[in-house]
């Protein structure tokens, strides 16, 4: 089902996770629209601030029309965004992106990858993926492992940390490599270095590996060209090595991006 | 109520039309406005061969604005005649095709490529701050102006349009230059050059350095060319630079410009274009103006 507007919602709760980490649930019809891995552009009210934030959605509440993002303040857009409470409203642009291609996960043996900030589309890609041996990688900073319990229902959790305080010390690969898993697929969200070594992995191993990339956009629906990622192909709409990352993206076949 | 305006012959439902870049040629803000409520649609520029444009970041915010250095990414001239030429023609609004270059025989070959379509006008970009060679240089020097401006006009099918830089010292002497070359009208302005440093990473925050600042902090220096402008040449002003709302659109109207375009604005609210539409029927109302032509460059 194909949903885009921009509209003025409104929140249904929001809390702290983690230091910076927030947890906002909308209230909005998009809800029942929403893949796992697509995202929303979230207006800031300070009219100084004139563009969509670009959050992925963590999960979506069909029935109850409910869209949940998890986001790190990282701004003065997404610090005015924590001060929301139950009941204000809020602007956003949604749906936006292609999200990832869950059916393509079914019967076989999948990596659910997250580091960081890219942890939360994660979890509803889990949600979603039916039928598979599920595991599910998550890379932390510190001991703050926001979300991680969240996991537990929907596969074999791995936890690494960069400070070694809670699981694997390293990254979401030095925790594959303490496993003798061999995987038939990957889904990733995270920060460039983790993505670029999933897609060495993927290659080297001969995976198909799926990963969400992220980019400055302006318009997020297609029309800007602001926030293209270089491709090994040349796509239909560019036709030259940049492709979309806001509607061709999120979500990339690995072998088909250069990054 | 008239709300229909005269450029070069071409005549619009509206003075409402989108800015080169914002819009691309229309397909991705078709989901949320309806084309045929447009006075016209300006589109992404195109050159004769496909452009990969610049690295990434390409757009970073300003208070109250955006940077933006694309570098002109386009697909080339068949694709566009192709592809995006038959979706505009769908549409009950006219096609204005920007039209970008590295050298003017670049130029004149997609001018004379779009002569056999049905495009009503063409818009050239001589002012785009974001690629290096060409482009701009035309835009900056009024003999060079002049010169591509007439060798335009004399292979161009369909009215010419030069769409003037605001990186100048004096933006009349480029409109006197572009009407001395035959131009049928000017569009203005183009994004001003800027620069954002992030002071947390110690770097700039768009890969080319500089880009061009657009969004409503740039409104109030776009009125005053527009109206100076409008007051140096007698071809026709299309005015661009911040418009957000109708009441924008008037004060570029009222400042001298015969149409408007929506530009960033297009990503803050992708319905700016169709209210602004509305809103300025409802201002014509509220002031009991028969005509929208009464408005154009009243204010002196």
């Amino acid at each position: 089902m194909f949903y885009r507007k921009k509209e003025t919602a409104v929140v249904y709760s929001q809390t702290k996770l983690a230091t910076g980490i927030y947890d906002c649930r909308i209230k909005t019809p998009a809800a029942k629209a929403a893949r796992p891995g697509q995202f929303i552009g979230v207006y800031p009210k300070d009219a100084s601030h004139l563009l969509a934030r670009p959050i992925s959605i963590c999960e979506a509440d069909s029935e109850n029309s409910v869209l949940r993002i998890v986001y790190r303040v990282a701004g003065e857009g997404t610090k005015e965004f924590s001060g929301y409470q139950e009941k204000d409203n809020v602007a956003i642009l949604a749906n936006l992106g292609n999200g990832f291609p869950i059916e393509e996960a079914t019967g076989k043996t999948v990596l659910i990858m997250g580091g960081g900030i890219g942890i939360p589309p994660m979890l509803g890609v889990a949600k979603a993926i039916k039928d598979a041996d599920k595991h599910i990688f998550l890379g932390y900073r510190d001991i703050e492992t926001f979300l991680s319990d969240e996991f537990l229902p929907y596969g074999s959790v791995y936890i690494a940390t960069e400070d070694g305080s809670v699981g694997c010390k390293g990254n979401v690969l030095n925790a594959l490599a303490t496993t003798t898993l061999k995987p038939d697929i990957i889904m990733a969200c995270g920060p460039m270095p983790m993505l670029r070594a999933i897609k060495k992995y993927a290659e080297e191993n001969d995976i198909v590996a799926y990963i969400s990339l992220e980019e400055r956009m302006a318009c997020g629906v297609g029309a800007c060209l602001g926030c293209v990622c270089k491709t090994t192909h040349k796509d239909h709409h560019s036709h030259v090595n940049n492709t979309r990352i806001c509607t061709e993206g999120p979500v990339f076949d690995a072998r088909e991006v250069d990054i | 109520m008239n709300t229909q305006v005269t450029i070069a012959g071409v005549t619009f439902k509206n003075p409402v039309m989108t800015a080169s870049g914002t819009f691309g040629s229309g397909m991705e803000y078709s989901q949320f406005v309806d084309l045929n409520e447009l006075g016209a649609v300006v589109t992404k520029g195109v050159a004769n061969v496909p452009w990969p444009g610049n690295p990434t970041p390409r757009v970073a915010e300003t208070y109250g604005g955006m940077l933006n250095a694309i570098g002109l990414q386009n697909p080339g001239i068949d694709v566009f005649i192709e592809r995006d030429l038959p979706f505009l023609a769908k549409y009950d609004t006219k096609v204005i095709v920007n039209v970008c270059g590295k050298t003017v025989e670049d130029y004149l070959e997609t001018v004379e490529r779009l002569g056999d379509t049905n495009v009503d006008m063409l818009e050239i970009n001589v002012s785009c701050p974001n690629v290096k060679e060409g482009a701009i240089a035309f835009g900056q020097r009024a003999d060079c102006l002049e010169d591509i401006t007439s060798r335009i006009k004399k292979v161009a099918k369909q009215p010419v349009i030069m769409k003037l830089s605001p990186n100048v010292t004096d933006i009349t002497e480029m409109a006197r230059a572009a009407e001395a070359g035959g131009a049928d009208a000017v569009s203005l302005i183009n994004t001003i050059t800027g620069m954002k440093i992030d002071i947390h990473r110690r770097a700039f925050a768009l890969a080319n350095k500089t880009g061009g600042l657009s969004g409503p902090a740039i409104k109030p220096v776009a009125v005053r060319m527009v109206y100076q402008v409008a007051n140096a040449v007698k071809i026709p002003v299309i005015g661009m630079g911040g418009i957000a709302t109708a009441e924008d659109a008037i004060e570029f109207m009222l400042a001298g410009a015969t149409a408007v375009s929506v530009g960033a604005m297009n990503f803050v609210n992708p319905y700016a274009t169709s209210e602004i539409v509305k809103g300025i029927e409802s201002y014509m109302r509220r002031y009991e103006i028969e005509d929208i032509n009464e408005l154009i460059g009243c204010v002196k």
